[in-house]
């Protein structure tokens, strides 16, 4: 009795560990930094498999972890902490990429070169209001070689 | 006597002041409207009655002046270190415009005036500097003369916190300088390199 009771337990583990996997992860990459650079940017794309709140960020290279969203106010570009999260519907993807939103990393304990990786562990909200958590490993990418991204950041990719 | 004197020079300021607003008139109608007689992909600002110039000291110490480029068009853009998003991609922007021009590239001066002197010390903006190109320059204002150029730039910032630090809200415009060190063209966050690098080239060509 006791051995089924634990293989049903390591069932319902594995159950509510593939429930779990409400959102997917594409393409995430660091900004690079200078030694002395002490915030930087983490970007990606998240789909989502179910209604789901991006909430928060944490990474051990970063004292302190922020969601942000860059806007543009004619030529004015505006930087904040989303209050609240942010929410991706069911099938939807969210960019966060230069132009929109981004995960602030700040009070850097090191500088990111080109090839490391930073790990991210993000924490959304999804069904029920449960809280759950998708780590995430960040390739930096080299600071200055980022140019063709930039094209047409801004009103252009708005939709 | 003396009122025909002051009668006659009043005229002379009347006509002064007629012939500026002909010359005006003229440059809005580039500006307005469509694109410019010149052909510009950015706005052209050319005889803007703003940013004639700037004398403060680079991130070496020493002090730059508008007219110590001479010869090469300028691109002045403001921003900040601890920036994420649109001061490295305009950075990168830059340095790509820069290898599209190629041996041309040399005539292209990279200025970056930071809106944050309070975190971006001299050192900082070196190493910066030199992740996009060895030859860009920083300038390093102090507070007050950070406040000077901008307003003298109409260029917008704002300290604004974040948690236990702050960011800063910006003006994220790019403005380029013709060789003979004349404010030419404004051109947005949003335009690509090939505008930027077209821009240039124009500004090269009529020098």
């Amino acid at each position: 009795m006791k051995p089924l009771f634990l293989a049903c337990f390591a069932a319902a583990l594995t159950c509510a560990a593939v429930a779990q996997a409400q959102v997917r992860i594409h393409d995430p990459w660091v900004r690079g930094t200078v030694p002395s650079q002490k915030a930087t940017g983490a970007f990606m794309t998240i789909q989502a498999e179910q209604d789901v709140r991006l909430m928060s960020a944490a990474s051990p290279v970063a004292g302190v972890t922020e969601v942000h969203e860059m806007v543009m106010d004619g030529d004015v570009m505006r930087m904040r902490e989303v209050p609240g999260g942010v929410p991706i519907a069911k099938g939807a993807s969210l960019q966060l990429k230069p132009g929109g939103y981004h995960i602030m990393l700040m009070s850097l304990k090191q500088p990111l070169a080109a090839g490391q990786t930073v790990p991210i562990t993000l924490t959304f909200q999804g069904a029920g209001n449960k809280t759950f958590t998708q780590k995430v490993e960040a390739p930096v990418r080299a600071l200055g070689a980022e140019a063709a991204a930039g094209h047409g950041a801004g009103a252009a990719h708005k939709h | 006597m003396r009122r025909t004197l002051s009668s006659s020079r009043r005229a002379l300021i009347l006509r002064g002041a007629a012939l500026a607003a002909c010359t005006a008139a003229l440059s809005a109608c580039d500006r307005v409207g469509g694109p410019s007689a010149q052909g510009f992909r950015g706005i052209d600002i050319t005889g803007a009655e703003f940013g004639r110039g700037f004398a403060l000291p680079d991130h070496t110490g020493s002090l730059r002046r508008l007219p110590d480029f001479g010869g090469q068009v300028v691109l002045l853009y403001f921003g900040f270190v601890q920036c994420p998003d649109v001061c490295p991609t305009a950075l990168a922007r830059a340095a790509e415009v820069k290898r599209m021009l190629g041996p041309d590239g040399r005539r292209l001066q990279v200025i970056f005036v930071t809106v944050d002197p309070e975190r971006d010390t001299p050192q900082i903006l070196a190493e910066y500097m030199a992740a996009f190109d060895p030859a860009f320059i920083a300038l390093v204002p102090s507070a007050q003369q950070l406040a000077q150029v901008a307003a003298d730039f109409r260029i917008y910032y704002r300290k604004v916190p974040t948690g236990s630090s702050y960011t800063m809200d910006h003006s994220s415009q790019s403005y380029l300088f013709d060789p003979q060190g004349r404010l030419r063209v404004m051109l947005r966050h949003a335009q690509s390199a090939e505008d930027y690098a077209h821009d240039v080239r124009l500004l090269l060509r009529s020098a």
